[in-house]
């Protein structure tokens, strides 16, 4: 087919079609729609028992801030890289956040290490943490994918990366929100392994999904 | 003195000598504004005035006029499935040339590809060649056709794809240079078609 009768056939019959939304209204979109999931999840599970003394513990809400600022970060950049004409250094937005929230993590280590000393370093398994943040981060992911269906023709994985990790990450703040799990180096194992699994679901898996959802 | 244009055309204008590249854009940007609440013509005049400047990116990238021109087609077709993340405050331009470079990318990965599949094929094109020309040569006209070579021609095309030697072996049989035996392989070859009236371009894979 020639190029000039593609771009009749393209113009025949043109429809009108609804703008996207600006990357900070679709994240006002996406953190309310974030917002309503813990919402819900803390209906269900209720808020954890020690939370205002833990809260006051000046560290972990440098924590939650973190995490926070990375799952916004991180849906920033998604809703960003989505959009053709966008520099793709955008996938460094999350960067700094994230060193942010392991330094915050490595700093309670340490902490924990002073006032308990070997004690500290004791690792049990964490299903529940696994559990919460792949359970909930996955679905998450799918609707952030949904969100960035757009992008499936052109930076289908950075999008799904950046979307999955800030669907985990708005899961572990959920979860810190409901579980107590007040040993640095268990937040720091299980929450960064459960968020780096569904990042790489995301990564793997959310560009065929986008391509599908786009065909649809 | 550049002479004024005016902003909006409807349709089937196409982009002036004289317009400056900023005027242009802004051009470029109310049209495909226009296209989004579904104006045919607007878009219609924005796709033609793209088509040099897509040309152009995906030329950077491509040298076959042929994939140049697909890679355009493939921009032309993401343009359009996309046409909604446009935003109009933004410069048109960086949006559609992100999106053919993209596809040139793409399509450059799948030549690539493809030429790697079909240098494949020329490796192994010696395979199953034998029977083949055997049949063939069960043609008396043929057979006769290859007895009007030249000798060199006619070693070469029996060694190497009759008996379907590798050109080292053919070379060590022959004593001929591997470069000398593809040259006679192939003027052979070439000569049969043209005795057989067989169009190159038909002939070839």
């Amino acid at each position: 087919m020639r190029t000039e009768d593609l771009v009749s056939q393209l113009t025949r019959g043109l429809t009108p079609v609804r703008r996207l939304p600006s990357p900070l209204a679709m994240l006002g979109l996406w953190s309310l729609f974030c917002a309503t999931v813990i919402a819900a999840a803390l209906l269900v599970s209720g808020l954890r028992e020690d939370f205002a003394a833990w809260l006051m513990n000046g560290l972990d809400l440098y924590h939650l801030m973190s995490a926070a600022l990375v799952a916004l970060t991180a849906g920033y950049a998604a809703f960003q890289l989505a959009l053709p004409d966008r520099d793709q250094r955008w996938a460094l937005l999350p960067v700094p956040a994230v060193i942010g929230w392991l330094v915050t993590l490595g700093w309670g280590c340490l902490a924990d290490f002073a006032r308990l000393g070997w004690e500290a370093f004791h690792l049990s398994m964490s299903m529940p943490c696994l559990g919460f943040i792949i359970g909930l981060g996955v679905p998450m992911t799918v609707a952030i994918i949904l969100l960035t269906r757009h992008a499936a023709l052109l930076r289908s994985t950075p999008v799904a990366a950046l979307g999955g990790l800030s669907a985990a990450a708005f899961a572990s703040l959920g979860l810190t929100l409901v579980h107590e799990l007040n040993a640095a180096l268990m937040v720091l194992v299980w929450h960064g392994l459960a968020v780096l699994v569904v990042t790489c679901l995301g990564a793997l898996a959310g560009p065929m999904l986008m391509r599908r959802a786009a065909a649809g | 003195m550049s002479k004024l244009t005016l902003p909006f055309p409807s349709s089937g204008r196409r982009m002036s000598a004289a317009e400056d590249r900023p005027t242009r854009d802004i051009r470029w940007s109310a049209l495909m504004a226009r296209a989004q609440d579904g104006d045919a013509p607007a878009y219609d005049t924005l796709l033609r005035e793209c088509l040099p400047l897509l040309r152009a990116i995906c030329r950077q990238r491509l040298r076959e006029p042929a994939e140049v021109e697909d890679a355009v087609q493939d921009t032309l077709l993401t343009l359009h499935r996309v046409r909604h993340t446009y935003d109009p405050a933004r410069p048109f331009r960086p949006w559609i040339a992100a999106i053919a470079e993209r596809r040139a990318l793409d399509r450059g990965r799948g030549v690539a590809r493809s030429l790697s599949r079909t240098t494949d094929l020329q490796a192994a094109d010696h395979i199953g060649v034998e029977g083949d020309a055997e049949s063939r040569l069960m043609s008396s006209d043929l057979r006769a056709a290859v007895g009007q070579l030249p000798a060199s021609q006619r070693t070469a095309l029996q060694l190497t794809k009759i008996e379907a030697l590798s050109l080292a072996e053919a070379s060590a049989r022959s004593g001929m240079s591997m470069g000398a035996l593809k040259v006679a392989t192939h003027r052979a070859v070439q000569s049969l078609r043209r005795k057989f009236g067989i169009e190159s371009s038909k002939a070839e894979p």
